[in-house]
């Protein structure tokens, strides 16, 4: 009987599996398989020839992997020194106001992510907005903001805000508050209950808030582009360039798999080291 | 001369909103002592405990610990801890981290706090082994040993308890009242313990004190409670009770209100009179109430009808209806059982050493 069962479930899950793994995985095969190919040719004669990292290396392609890694790993930090006092708020303080806050962060994402952008250009650029009333009330102006690398993190920081508040509240919010209590009473401080127990608790949430921030941020282009008028170049605009205009498809490819084990060696790391079950609301 | 007490509550009053949780609570706890607060659930014993580890404030009052005033120093700063009705372990560590952290927040090198850690799992009989054991991977019994370890460790003037027993199952919590009678007998600590179990504070306390709507009603020694209570609160809080509602009377001393009590000789001259016109309760514990066989007598007498009776284990617990309709309880060890069947027709005696007179009326009023 048990066996039988375990034999229609997989073959029920037969179908979906095919197609997830035809669906997710035959692009990546393709991806490798371009990665390795020679520079601006469709052939597979020369398969495998690496001179698509040759050129990654040399003409500087790797300047705007680490910029896009960098501007994500401190836009992560920045989201999340910003969303950890307003998570603990939503989590344990607030109660119903926790409901207005969540709708009002959630009805930002029914904008375009591009939209909301060049809003915040209106809003930033010289005689825009805010320059514009601020020389309408003193008489004169100042530079606009824009097109540096601090408005690109900015950027960064306001798209991906709800991923990291979300996640973050939902981890603290599985911090047993006896827990906390009881640290007190054996005579922890503050910022030890924090350490010891409040971080580590919440855990789970820290981990998936900051990896969505960081994977979506290390994938970001248009903060880059619009808010920062392409002072520098984040890695996904490199790679569109090299599939489009470049028609370089083993060099988009090539970056394209950088980035993939970047970001996927980091996830698989990060998720490896919390329990998700407990975030998900199954174990414990 | 008494000693100074260890904790001193003076007019503690704790109101929320207009909800005034505790009414003035005076105590004097002594060092040393087990005192258990029992009382039945919102009688304000939990908010009371709260307030004494310090993760509450008081509204008014103070809270002396060896004459210090601790009303507003917060739980952090207060050299008392608390085992949580939860436990509150922390999931995140293992058994001996757990058991360390008090002492890592101390600043206790990490030699030293294995050190104590081992001796406390020792103290506890926990293996050795489960120093490096999983909270999770813990059963209830070994969670409470972990909890009541890591306190020790803190080393508190006063180890506070609210309700950790609570969660258990019956044999285990039996072990563990003894268990910790027995680790207040080694350790000397002062433990004040709050349950809503008359059983476990019977087991293990030196005084208890009931509590009944933000009040104290009664502190005293469990035997003292047991057997003369103050009143019918804390009589029918203590088990199960015979009461009868009684009034002064000329000859006999007193006279029951509703159904009538054989009385052999004088109330009064037996130490359990009223004056005519006042009430009283006249209380008796079922293990005291005899079946008369014919030509037996006691003290007090009613006669009634055996209407059913339940087998608690060593004893059993008949009930026996009497005049006024209403079912008076008896218990007997199975040895001293009654032999006849229910409809038969009984005489109750019980003799006046065994009672006891409350000076409260059935309305509460004295």
């Amino acid at each position: 009987m048990e066996k039988s069962d375990s034999r229609l479930g997989f073959l029920s899950a037969l179908p979906l599996g095919l197609v997830l793994v035809l669906s997710f995985l035959a692009p990546l095969l393709v991806i490798a398989l371009f990665a390795v190919m020679p520079q601006k040719v469709f052939s597979l004669a020369n398969t495998p020839d690496f001179s698509s990292f040759a050129v990654i290396l040399s003409q500087g392609y790797y300047k705007s992997l680490l910029w896009s890694l960098g501007m994500a790993a401190v836009s992560t930090v920045m989201l999340f020194l910003i969303c950890w006092p307003l998570a603990y708020g939503m989590a344990k303080v607030f109660n119903r106001f926790t409901l207005i806050l969540t709708i009002a962060v959630v009805m930002t994402l029914f904008v375009s992510e591009n939209i909301r952008l060049f809003g915040w250009v209106l809003t930033l650029m010289k005689g825009g907005l805010f320059e514009g009333y601020f020389r309408y009330f003193f008489g004169f102006g100042y530079d606009s903001p824009l097109y540096n690398v601090p408005v690109i993190i900015f950027g960064l920081v306001y798209v991906y805000f709800p991923f990291m508040l979300f996640p973050l509240a939902q981890g603290i919010s599985m911090v047993p508050d006896d827990a906390r209590q009881a640290a007190a009473d054996l005579g922890a401080s503050r910022w030890r209950i924090l350490w010891e127990i409040d971080l580590p608790l919440a855990a789970p949430g820290i981990v998936v808030g900051s990896l969505l921030s960081f994977v979506l941020a290390a994938g970001a282009v248009a903060e880059s582009k619009i808010l920062g008028g392409q002072v520098v170049i984040a890695i996904s605009d490199d790679i569109e360039t090299a599939f489009t205009f470049g028609q370089n498809w083993p060099l988009g490819a090539a970056l394209s798999l950088i980035l993939i084990m970047i970001i996927g060696g980091l996830a698989i790391y990060g998720v490896s080291r919390v329990d998700l079950d407990a975030i998900m609301g199954r174990k414990r | 001369m008494t000693p100074d007490p260890i904790l001193r509550l003076d007019g503690i009053v704790k109101r929320f909103g207009n909800f005034t949780a505790l009414h003035g609570i005076d105590l004097d706890i002594t060092e040393g002592e087990f005192l258990t607060i029992v009382g039945p659930s919102g009688s304000g014993k939990s908010t009371l405990i709260r307030l004494l580890v310090g993760m509450d404030e008081v509204t008014s009052g103070s809270i002396r610990l060896r004459g210090q005033e601790v009303q507003d120093t917060p739980a952090n700063q207060r050299p008392t801890c608390m085992v949580f009705q939860s436990l509150a372990l922390f999931p995140h560590m293992s058994v001996g981290q757990n058991i360390e952290f008090p002492l890592k927040i101390q600043g206790v090198t990490v030699s030293e706090r294995k050190a104590r850690a081992l001796e406390l799992l020792e103290m506890l009989r926990l293996p050795v082994s489960y120093y490096d054991k999983r909270i999770t991977q813990c059963s209830g019994g070994e969670k409470q040993r972990v909890a009541l370890a890591r306190a020790l460790a803190f080393d508190p003037e006063i180890l506070f308890f609210d309700e950790p027993l609570s969660a258990l199952d019956y044999r285990l919590r039996k072990t563990l009242e003894k268990e910790l009678k027995d680790l207040h007998n080694r350790t000397g600590k002062t433990f004040v313990y709050i349950t809503h179990s008359l059983e476990e504070a019977m087991v293990m306390s030196d005084r208890i004190a009931i509590m009944n709507e933000g009040r104290f009603v009664q502190i005293a020694v469990a035997d003292e409670i047991y057997g003369a209570p103050v009143s019918r609160f804390v009589a029918e809080f203590m088990g199960e009770v015979n009461l009868f509602e009684v009034r002064g009377a000329q000859t006999t001393g007193l006279m029951a209100q509703d159904l009538q009590i054989h009385v052999n000789g004088n109330a009064a001259d037996m130490g359990l009179g009223l004056d005519p016109g006042q009430v009283g309760t006249l209380m008796v514990r079922p293990e005291y109430v005899r079946f008369l066989p014919p030509g037996e007598t006691a003290d007090f007498i009613i006669s009634g009808v055996m209407h059913a009776d339940y087998a608690l284990g060593s004893r059993i617990q008949y009930e026996v209806k009497v005049a006024d309709g209403r079912l008076l309880t008896v218990e007997k060890l199975r040895e001293d059982r009654f032999t006849g069947a229910p409809g038969d027709k009984v005489m109750l005696g019980f003799d006046a050493e065994s009672a006891h007179l409350i000076h409260e009326g059935a309305d509460g009023k004295i």
